[in-house]
């Protein structure tokens, strides 16, 4: 199957500063893919490269298998949903719809409507009047109303109280139950990708770091504890992501595969919190299955 | 029709919880042969998680033949669990009330009686009573 997102060697510079450098990724269609990361490591730049918003700097970006230019065709698959929601302040929420409708040959505007009615948003009210859980729906609802095959949020549910982030996600969860798109979205909250994300990717000091399925990841990954000394006689090629030592007791987040361990190891699954936060921690280590590993 | 919930701290994989549920709605007869389980835009509607998880649960549950899917119509419930009536589960269930009144009177605590059940349970499966 074509990638949904395809890059090689992805990179964008801002003068002599590489916000993204090396990127080769594989993101296959039909996912919800959480893009996990520091703030500053990259997110927003692979986010506005795949929106066609920025140009590389170096490297091939390919979307549904072709490369990504300013052709109309191109970018009517994808919808972008940036950071803080940009509505115009001063535009209702009617004539917002009325902006989306002119603009976008593909535009759903019953649903859109049907939609707006339901989660009882006022269409009369100027965009800046909302709160801020109303807002998202709205800008969500857009960037959905488009009906791409592609959708990419930066940080949605950032800034929105719990209730709003619920509402938002069943929002985003209901319309891929029925239009089924690839979804890309940013986050560093990861409690609020458990259960909905099937899919992870980390990205640190520029650098992809783990791109694969939640539940392989979880699968393939334990936390082991046993005595330090036990720490020389692990399997030589074990890919161990990061371990600590404290006092008599180490700890060790490794791939385990079909590795064999001595007895002293007690072996114990992870949450996925806590891989995301042992990568993030440790920015050399990786778990890149390559790009030909999508399915 | 079942609502579904789900309890982040269980333990339980969210899949599991959604067929746990389903299997506890047929023992209790709140589902029963014929009925619809809700779809997967329905349901995560409601709890805000991916639909595929949605699906792998009806999967699960389709394996087990205790629902099929009909394509354009929906998930439907196949058969039931367990054979007691619902006379005989009325019965038992005013009973059990009757016997955890007279332990709470008696000074027992929730996990007391918790504990209590867990181990009569396990001696009467022992006995080859159930």
């Amino acid at each position: 199957m074509t990638p949904a997102i395809e890059s090689r060697d992805l990179g964008r510079r801002y003068r002599r500063t590489w916000a993204l450098r090396g990127c080769t990724l594989a993101l296959p269609e039909g996912r919800v893919i959480a893009l996990v990361g520091p703030n500053g490591a990259g997110k927003s730049t692979l986010l506005n490269l795949a929106a066609g918003l920025l140009q590389p700097s170096e490297g091939t970006l390919r979307i549904f298998g072709e490369p990504l230019d300013d052709r109309p065709a191109a970018l009517a698959r994808i919808s972008y949903m940036a950071q803080e929601t940009a509505l115009y302040p001063t535009f209702t929420v009617a004539e917002l719809l009325t902006f989306g409708r002119r603009l976008n040959p593909g535009w759903d505007d019953r649903w859109a409507r049907e939609r707006l009615s339901r989660l009882r948003l006022p269409s009369d009210v100027p965009a800046g009047r909302l709160s801020g859980g109303q807002r998202a729906q709205v800008a969500l609802v857009l960037a959905l109303a488009k009906r791409p095959r592609l959708l990419l949020l930066d940080e949605p549910l950032a800034s929105l109280d719990p209730v709003a982030r619920h509402d938002v996600m069943a929002l985003l969860m209901e319309s891929v139950a029925e239009a089924g798109m690839t979804v890309v979205l940013s986050s560093h909250i990861i409690s609020d990708l458990v259960d909905t994300c099937d899919w992870l990717v980390t990205i640190n000091q520029g650098r992809v770091q783990v791109s694969g399925d939640i539940d392989e990841l979880l699968a393939t990954h334990r936390l082991l504890t046993g005595p330090r000394e036990a720490l020389d006689s692990l399997p030589p090629r074990l890919p161990v992501v990061a371990h600590t030592v404290n006092g008599r007791q180490a700890s060790v987040l490794a791939r385990i595969g079909a590795h064999r361990l001595a007895p002293v190891w007690t072996v114990n699954e992870v949450s996925l919190d806590e891989l995301v936060l042992c990568y993030l921690r440790q920015p050399a280590s990786s778990a890149l299955p390559g790009p030909t590993s999508v399915r | 029709m079942i609502d579904f919930r789900l309890d982040a701290r269980s333990g339980v994989s969210t899949y599991l919880q959604l067929v746990q549920q389903v299997k506890h709605a047929l023992r209790l007869g709140l589902l029963q042969p014929g009925d619809r389980l809700p779809t997967a835009a329905e349901v995560v509607a409601a709890l805000a998680i991916n639909p595929n998880t949605v699906l792998k649960a009806y999967r699960e549950l389709e394996r087990e033949g205790l629902v099929s899917g009909r394509p354009g119509l929906g998930t439907f419930i196949e058969r039931s669990l367990g054979q007691s009536s619902p006379a005989d589960q009325a019965r038992l269930r005013r009973q059990l009330a009757g016997w955890m009144r007279s332990a709470y009177g008696a000074g027992l605590a929730r996990e007391d009686i918790e504990a209590l059940f867990a181990a009569a349970l396990r001696d009467t499966a022992r006995e080859g009573a159930a």
